[in-house]
């Protein structure tokens, strides 16, 4: 059933990159229990801006989970507080009435804020750009039937494909770690047989172009997978490890 | 003006080959001295940029978002169509243009459909090369799925993600293109303005989305691939940034506007809850496949679903259309589900819902099997509504989803802007009156892997190679228009948000310009926006200013547009005085309330021409030819 809460939110407004943020607090009077917290923040803003106040700047497009444009981190959790769920997924009944709401932005070194809640996550673009493709151009690809491949492998590759690039994996880990996000690409790609040619040079390659943007390592701690709102397994990582040692071991990639 | 399709001649099967062949071709070493902009990154952007710059172009990559990947062919769940007859139902290229052809009410190119159909296969070869996870068969072989508007089953898709795995796919060639140096990506960008310079596309202005600074970038051809329209109507299944800006303002520097009033209401979409709600969610149409679409048959009944046995429920989509059933095309089942809730069968708690029913289905195959494929649709289902569908029927109801009119572009997808190419949903050229499902993704990407490269080609070696620099004049002029433009909306300190007005012209346009429409509404619609669009220039209030990040800025720009391009697309549903596909004149119907077409006076594309700001768009018509098929009154009985 609908109803209404009253809440108290804290949002880390920050002006640009390089100005000193902080918490500022906002009443959300009758707030639905229906809308989305990306509508929560919607209502916000509308009164702010009635106020002559600045509107909260935060990423969002699809609003139905597979764009991976939103998020931040609410009450210390990226996405907020239900488990395989992007921020504009989450709704307010999630919430009780009186209850106090943190929200802050994605935290690492690799991603600058731009704008209050609003970063700058190109360098997830740049790891891919190092290696996470199959190296065919348009045209000439043979019939798609000609390779088969199970539907078990097939399925394997659809579950690390699922990520959706939010970076929640990131600001999940306390080393800030892109593991998760580079492993599910690696995976995809070296499950399938059109992968197989370039694996050793793509394992290599985006290791390295993630440990150079800045981003830790891996120490297990497995906040990753479980915030991660497409539940990509950390089986993933395990994967992308072994690709990398076999690699650096046994192929001439240097 | 005379409008020039340019399709060439000779048997429709033949077409596109022999045009490949008549096209000019640039020589290999000479791609490199050739600029292209391409703006929008989704599966026809994304696949444009990585496809040119393979030939060897040097393309500069525009899109709005914080990366290419973002752009809304990534909310697409079901399918893409190609006709491989993996099935061995009978499918072929020509059975594949004909159910186009027909489910666009006639409404399309045959010539442009023909090569969709002919080029659909090869967009399959190269995704899987790419590595796009297609759901497979326990023998390893691609598995397929049916899709409305179709009695063969050559639906591809990756779970109900489709629509992302095959942009990861364009993304992830075009990321390749970034690292070798020939893309130029350029993120968090808006196209503000088309440079035109002797009659060609030469440029375009654009604001950085971070710093707020304008920016202008030359080159020898542009490519529009920005997306639909759908957000005119403020709640959609559209992404939030999905806006009109860059096609309207190609529209004012001369691109003519086709078809504008050929909007898609999908059928199954969760229903309104709510007056602050932003957007409406898709369920795919596949979902179809083996749901019941049903409402009870007494008016107002308001027990609930498992309280209401067989014999008093109206399956009226099985019933009424016995051959098709529950899989009829988007727009006839949007269309019925409107009247039953009009009858008052509607339900839910605002009556504006008709159940969608799984449960035959699950005692049929299992949980199991339909958690398969369609689980992610029904955790996202019960994510927002709090229900679950495994235990209880879904509620939908239609919703604006897709737009089918576009920039008028001919067969080489060029606008009528020499140099400006225009593809994907930001065109008009294949759906017709009314998109069949799981064709979008077809399109843009036939559009962007296969199209464009060549006739780009042909355009770029037939004209006179000409340096541009941004500090021509016609730059200079766009950036200044720009910037007042900028300055206009951040002084008038009015006192309703830009969301507001965005909200009611939405209204205005459900109400009066939705499912379905008649002339005295339309008249009405286009005074109120008429009027509403008067008060926003007075009234509107803007925070912040034009040289920072300023999300309110940004859609003060598309609203403005919206709100003169809504009095367009009013403007073009006026003047089509017959129903076909998404646009319903309830003067023109079929006894049985169908769509009833005119061919006599309406089988043309209505392509619109800019006047001037308060001046009538002037009406151009490129009369519609069928030389293959019969034009028939569509029956999916």
């Amino acid at each position: 059933m609908t109803k209404t809460l009253n809440l108290t939110l804290r949002v880390w407004r920050q002006k640009g990159p390089d100005s000193a943020g902080k918490l500022e607090t906002y009443d959300a009077k009758n707030i639905s229990t229906d809308m989305s917290f990306l509508e929560m923040i919607d209502v916000i803003n509308e009164q702010l801006t009635l106020e002559g106040k600045e509107p909260i700047a935060f990423d969002h497009d699809c609003r139905e989970g597979i764009c991976g444009m939103c998020g931040a981190v609410v009450n210390g959790r990226p996405h907020g507080p239900e488990k395989g769920t992007t921020l504009c997924q989450l709704h307010m009944r999630h919430f009780s009435d009186g209850d106090t709401i943190f929200i802050e932005p994605w935290r690492s070194r690799a991603f600058k804020i731009i704008k209050d809640l609003a970063v700058d996550r190109s360098a997830l673009d740049i790891i891919i750009q190092a290696g996470g493709y199959v190296s065919v151009n348009t045209g000439g690809a043979p019939d798609a039937n000609a390779i088969p491949i199970s539907q078990e492998t097939a399925e394997k590759a659809m579950d690390a494909a699922a990520c959706i690039g939010c970076g929640a994996c990131v600001a999940a880990c306390p080393n800030a770690s892109a593991m998760l996000f580079t492993s599910a690409k690696i995976s995809q790609l070296a499950l399938l047989p059109q992968g197989k040619p370039e694996a050793a040079k793509r394992a290599i390659e985006m290791v390295r172009t993630m440990d150079k943007l800045g981003f830790g390592n891996c120490t297990n701690e497995r906040e990753c997978e479980a915030e991660c709102p497409k539940e990509i397994s950390i089986v993933n990582i395990a994967r992308m490890n072994r690709e990398f040692f076999k690699a650096s071991f046994f192929s001439d990639v240097k | 003006m005379q409008l020039d399709a340019k399709i060439p001649a000779g048997p429709l099967a033949q077409k596109w080959d022999k045009h490949r062949f008549e096209l000019k071709l640039v020589n290999p070493a000479n791609k490199r001295k050739y600029d292209i902009i391409v703006v929008g990154t989704g599966l026809a952007g994304g696949s444009a940029s990585a496809s040119l710059a393979e030939l060897g172009y040097n393309v500069k990559t525009f899109c709005i978002q914080d990366s290419p990947r973002r752009a809304h062919s990534i909310a697409a769940q079901g399918g893409i169509n190609a006709s491989k007859n993996y099935q061995n139902d009978g499918d072929s290229d020509w059975r594949l243009f004909y159910d186009t052809i027909k489910g666009g009410d006639f409404r399309a190119r045959e010539a442009n459909v023909y090569r969709l159909a002919q080029l659909s296969g090869n967009i399959i070869d190269q995704c899987v090369a790419q590595g796009v996870p297609f759901a497979r068969e326990y023998g390893g072989q691609l598995a397929n799925r049916s899709f409305g508007g179709a009695q063969v089953s050559r639906t591809f898709y990756a779970r109900g993600q489709t629509g992302q795995q095959l942009l990861l796919g364009a993304y992830s060639a075009l990321s390749r293109q970034i690292a070798a140096g020939k893309v130029q990506m350029y993120t968090r960008r808006e196209m503000l303005d088309i440079v035109v310079i002797e009659g060609h596309a030469k440029g375009v202005v654009v604001r950085n989305l971070v710093s707020g600074e304008v920016e202008k970038y030359a080159a020898d051809a542009v490519v529009l691939a920005t997306g639909g329209y759908g957000n005119v109507f403020y709640l959609s299944t559209n992404a939030m940034g999905s806006n009109v800006t860059a096609t309207y303002r190609a529209y004012k520097k001369g691109a003519f506007f086709a078809n504008p009033c050929f909007t898609q209401i999908h059928p199954t979409c969760i229903p309104v809850h709510g007056t602050y709600q932003s957007k409406l969610t898709l369920m795919s149409e596949s979902l179809r496949n083996d749901g019941r679409v049903w409402v009870p048959k007494k008016p107002g009944d308001k027990r609930k679903p498992s309280e209401i046995p067989e014999a008093e429920r109206d399956y009226y989509l099985e019933n009424k259309y016995p051959s098709f059933g529950n899989l009829v095309p988007r727009d006839v089942a949007s269309r019925n589900a409107k009247e039953q809730c009009d009858k008052g069968k509607g339900v839910g708690e605002t009556r504006l819902a008709v159940y969608l029913d799984f449960a035959d289905a699950i005692k049929r195959d299992g949980k199991e099997t339909i958690a398969k494929k369609y689980g992610n649709l029904f955790q996202m289902y019960e994510k927002i509504t709090a229900d679950n569908p495994y235990e209880t029927p879904m509620m939908i109801y239609p919703a604006v989803h897709y737009t089918m009119g576009g920039l008028w572009v001919d067969y080489n997808l060029m606008s009528t802007i020499d140099g400006l190419f225009v593809l994907g949903e930001a065109n008009f050229s294949d759906h017709g009156a009314n998109r069949l499902g799981a064709s979008a993704l077809m399109q843009g990407l036939a559009d962007g892997y296969f199209v464009i490269p060549y006739t780009i080609g042909g355009y770029l070696a037939t004209t006179a190679k000409k340096q541009i620099k941004t500090d021509h004049l016609a730059f200079r002029e766009s950036e200044k228009n720009i910037n007042d433009f900028t300055n206009k909306l951040l002084s008038i300190k009015g006192k309703r948000t830009v969301d507001d007005f965005h909200r009611q012209l939405g209204n205005v346009l459900w109400e009066y310009c939705g499912m379905s429409r008649n002339d005295a509404g339309l008249e009405k619609a286009r005074k109120l926006i008429q009027e509403l669009r008067g008060e926003f220039w007075k009234n509107v209030l803007v925070p912040g200013s034009g040289r920072e990040f300023n999300q309110s800025l940004e859609k003060a720009g598309r609203v403005a547009d919206f709100l003169e391009f809504g009095e367009l697309l009013v403007i073009d549903a006026l003047s089509r005085k017959e129903s076909c596909g998404g646009h319903f004149n309830e003067a023109h119907q079929t006894e049985e309330n169908e769509a009833m077409r005119d061919d006599e006076n309406f089988c043309h594309v209505s392509a619109w021409e800019y006047k001037g700001y308060g001046n009538d768009p002037v009406l151009n018509k490129e009369p519609l030819t069928f030389e293959n098929v019969k034009l028939t009154q569509r029956s999916y009985k």
